[in-house]
């Protein structure tokens, strides 16, 4: 790890302004969109774990500690049917994988190189889940370097705290929804995601790869139940980088 | 679960949960830090996270959990295609495609008669 111990006043040359600053534009974007989506999700999975019988205060512990909803799902499953902690947490490990390539592929965004600390890095990790991901792959691109670390934790965190707050409120306010309402709020997320997940490819590769994980992640659900979504983005992806680069060498 | 410790869930909570989850984004800041974002592997890694991401979606359409599951498939489908079209049409606005996408659900389930309960 590189001990640079000079005192580098916030931000570098050529951009003046200061950190918390960004850090509180991100706190501002996230309390727009993204917050009303996941919120909406949230309330649909507070009705879900009153109804499973966990407390609130599970509820909420597994909100701020997991910050997954899909990873939130699966424990919540294992809980209610009594499953022993390997097998829920190998169940959890399984529904969460995806966050690793998600994680490797923000990371070269966010980090100033010889600048970012490790642990800076490590702590930003935890706001990684599929909407702050898109917001940020969409949008960081955009901003100067010295700025997308503040803004994505100035985001993740504003948004965490947030929903965290909405999901408490929700566990004791909402005995029951119209069954109507309750159920479009769970498509809001799929096509919010799908919008910005389109929004938020600037390749044609990365056009490709959501088509063709679009398509397999079903496939592969049936028959791989519990890889599925690895396979889906192993295979999806590699199929989608390979046409990339026989079509660019095609046409170069 | 009224039969177990009451510290039990959070035992639960902590380990298969957190840590079940937190470990692959740590494993991703290791193993994403020497990443470059020029790099041929950063365009396939990330060919690989929209993959998945992608696969999230078509699942949560086409096999939804809770009351959602009640609404027809092809409705679920109607509707999100709809959503996108609406996004695509309107300068890719995220908003624009989402309340399309929601006024077709909602319109066409209760034009098919509403939801049973």
């Amino acid at each position: 790890m590189a001990s640079s111990n000079e005192i580098d006043p916030p931000g570098g040359p050529g951009n003046t302004l200061p950190s918390r600053v960004w850090a509180l534009r991100g706190a501002r974007a996230a309390m727009s969109i993204p917050a009303l989506i996941l919120t909406a999700a949230f309330v649909g999975y507070a009705g879900l774990a009153r109804e499973t019988g966990l407390s609130l205060t599970e509820t909420l512990a597994m909100t701020g500690l997991i910050w997954a909803l899909p990873s939130i799902v699966v424990l919540t499953g294992a809980l209610s049917s009594g499953m022993g902690l390997v097998p829920a947490a190998i169940a959890v490990a399984l529904a969460s994988v995806r966050l690793m390539p998600m994680t490797m592929a923000l990371m070269p965004m966010v980090k100033v190189e010889g600048k970012t600390k490790r642990w800076q890095l490590l702590i930003a990790s935890h706001f990684v889940a599929v909407t702050a991901w898109v917001y940020a792959m969409r949008n960081l691109p955009d901003m100067p370097r010295e700025a997308r670390l503040p803004f994505f934790l100035g985001f993740g965190f504003a948004i965490t705290s947030f929903v965290f707050c909405a999901t408490g409120v929700a566990y004791l306010l909402v005995e029951r929804l119209p069954p109507i309402l309750a159920g479009s709020l769970f498509l809001l997320t799929p096509v919010y995601f799908l919008c910005s997940l389109w929004g938020a490819s600037r390749l044609m590769a990365d056009k490709l790869a959501m088509a063709i994980g679009l398509a397999l992640g079903p496939v592969f659900f049936l028959y791989v139940p519990g890889l599925d979504l690895l396979w889906t983005g192993l295979g999806g992806g590699t199929a989608a980088y390979l046409i990339h680069r026989v079509v660019r060498r095609g046409l170069s | 679960m009224s039969d177990v410790a009451w510290w039990w869930p959070y035992v639960m909570i902590v380990v298969a949960g957190w840590l079940a989850t937190d470990m692959w984004r740590w494993l991703g800041v290791l193993a994403g830090g020497r990443l470059r974002e020029d790099s041929e592997l950063f365009v396939w890694v990330r060919c690989v996270a929209t993959a998945l991401v992608a696969g999230v979606i078509s699942k949560l359409i086409l096999f939804p959990n809770g009351i959602l599951a009640d609404s027809p498939m092809w409705l679920r489908l109607v509707a999100a295609g709809a959503g996108f079209a609406a996004f695509l049409a309107v300068r890719q606005m995220v908003i624009v495609g989402v309340l399309a996408g929601e006024a077709v659900l909602i319109g066409g389930w209760l034009l098919l008669g509403g939801v049973p309960g």
